[in-house]
């Protein structure tokens, strides 16, 4: 008897600990759904500044040209490296399902159209998110924690403009050059990996190369690239320049817009897809 | 030969009051900062604030450039109501109130040549020429001559804290702000620091707020005290009348 009656209040304190707990948790669910919707106003208003403050004279070219020769410059010889890989280790992944088939030939037609199409413009814009995207967040939020941000407001300069207009129409304008890159080596690594298995001539696998291209497969993949470029130029500054948590926001702002800029980089491509497909198709 | 102090250099200005703070209050979310300052500086004074850590002493002079917006009262620098101004206006203030940084904020990706070219750089009437000159000049003020070409993390402490004093001067601001200049320095190195803003009150005519915890530093800078407490002025005099105060608390700073 007397132990029905512990295990009975036993399971009447678990279910009154439970009950109180209830409140909290949706608390904390509360918190994190407020905390993603503030986010995103404040990102939307931060967007909205960045397009009012580029329009607006007087414009930082000096600062673009340094900033663009850094993000872009800078970048090129890992773009490269990436891209030569990429194009090699494509081409020798695909030639045995080809081969099954008998349509080797195809080999340059169908790697040109994947690297064009697709993979040069994501994984360049997946480099950037990472090489520049944390690169301008751990900058900013390094600025922003030795008062180098609030130095530049008090001599009567606009940092947003300076800092954050020029990094943002950097990435905007180099990752399509960036791309553009990318895709032209990427393709030379795959000449490279035909030829290891074979003998086919420069001027023969160029022209089966650009047969099978088209305008509507390379200008809609730059037009993507430039809303890959702003949208991690963006994420980056925002959470470079909104980083307020001393040095330990550093860290975070440069991991965060790695992983932001990243996941948006895949978003704005799905969006990009269906609407190239409205039109294409 | 006489010692020369903030007084005796004082002594011979005029009294214009150059900034004037009334009823300013911040608060930060539950935290109310400031609850009702009222501070008058006249032209070529060195006012240093004292107060515990988190008393309020820096977001003060924070308000007054505009970097935080207090929630109530009035600024009047440079005869300009600060809170009421448009951005545009504000920055031309802006350039005219110095501030130099606990830190020194000097920009990591420049030179010294580069970040002292910053302030300038808006400037149209003035030739290129004439800006390296005043950049030499200004470098030349604070001893530092040799760095011109140096990146700001070949510097030391002290190198840097000059560095940022020598870039906020080269635009000859007539009001001063300095948050904690000689805080993470040795002694000597604070003795130079405070002694060159003597040299600036004396040479350009400056009105500063001096924040501080370094009693030497406010030994030699300072004209008028102020003493902060909760959100509010607690006690206000020179140097040697805080030092004899009846309040222990206040007696406690110079200890």
């Amino acid at each position: 008897m007397n132990s029905t009656v512990t295990q009975l209040s036993a399971k009447i304190n678990k279910a009154k600990d439970a009950l109180g707990k209830l409140p909290s948790k949706m608390e904390n669910q509360y918190n994190v759904f407020q905390i993603f919707f503030v986010n995103v106003a404040n990102f939307s208003i931060f967007t909205g500044r960045f397009f009012k403050e580029m329009i607006k004279p007087p414009y930082e070219f000096n600062e673009l040209m340094k900033q663009s020769y850094l993000i872009g410059y800078k970048s090129l010889s890992l773009v490269g490296i990436t891209g030569f890989i990429m194009g090699l280790v494509l081409t020798i992944q695909s030639r045995p399902t080809l081969a099954e088939f008998g349509a080797e030939s195809w080999l340059p037609a169908m790697i040109s159209v994947s690297i064009v199409r697709e993979i040069g413009p994501v994984i360049t814009a997946l480099i950037c998110a990472g090489k520049v995207g944390s690169g301008i967040g751990a900058e900013l939020a390094s600025m922003k924690v030795t008062e180098q941000i609030d130095a530049m407001e008090v001599s009567g300069t606009n940092p947003f403009k300076y800092v954050i207009v020029t990094r943002v129409l950097s990435t905007t304008l180099m990752l399509p050059v960036l791309t553009v890159f990318n895709d032209v080596i990427s393709m030379f690594g795959s000449f490279a990996g035909v030829n290891i298995k074979g003998d086919v001539s420069f001027h023969l696998y160029f022209a089966q190369a650009f047969a099978q291209l088209s305008f509507t497969d390379v200008i809609p993949s730059i037009i993507k690239t430039i809303f890959f470029g702003l949208a991690i130029g963006l994420i980056a500054c925002y959470k470079g320049y909104n980083s307020n948590k001393g040095t330990e926001g550093v860290g975070e702002a440069a991991n965060s817009s790695v992983v932001l800029a990243s996941l948006m980089v895949f978003i704005v491509d799905i969006v990009a897809v269906q609407i190239t497909s409205l039109f294409i198709n | 030969m006489m010692e020369q102090t903030a007084k005796n250099i004082l002594d011979s200005k005029q009294n214009d009051v150059i900034v004037e703070i009334s009823h300013l209050k911040k608060t930060f979310g539950s935290n109310e900062v400031l609850k009702d300052i009222n501070i008058k500086i006249n032209k070529g004074e060195n006012l240093v604030v004292l107060g515990k850590s988190g008393s309020g002493k820096s977001v003060l002079i924070k308000c007054l450039v505009g970097l935080i917006n207090p929630d109530e009262g009035k600024m009047i620098a440079l005869e300009k109501n600060i809170s009421e101004l448009k951005i545009d206006e504000l920055n031309s203030i802006r350039k005219k109130i110095g501030f130099l940084f606990q830190s020194g904020a000097l920009y990591d990706s420049m030179t010294v040549r580069e970040n002292l070219l910053f302030p300038l750089r808006d400037l149209k009437e003035i030739s290129k020429e004439e800006k390296i000159k005043l950049v030499e000049e200004a470098l030349k003020n604070v001893g530092l001559e040799d760095t011109i070409d140096k990146m700001p993390s070949e510097l030391s402490g002290g190198m840097r804290k000059r560095l940022g004093l020598a870039r906020t001067l080269i635009l000859k601001p007539e009001i001063m702000l300095y948050d904690e200049p000689t805080t993470g320095l040795d002694p000597i190195t604070s003795k130079e620091i405070s002694e060159l803003i003597l040299e600036v009150q004396k040479k350009y005519n400056t009105s500063s707020i001096i924040i501080t915890h370094d009693m030497a530093c406010a030994k030699i800078t300072a004209n008028r005290m102020i003493v902060l407490k909760e959100g509010v002025i607690d006690a206000e005099g020179t140097f040697d009348e805080l030092e004899k105060s009846e309040d222990k608390w206040i007696r406690s700073f110079f200890e």
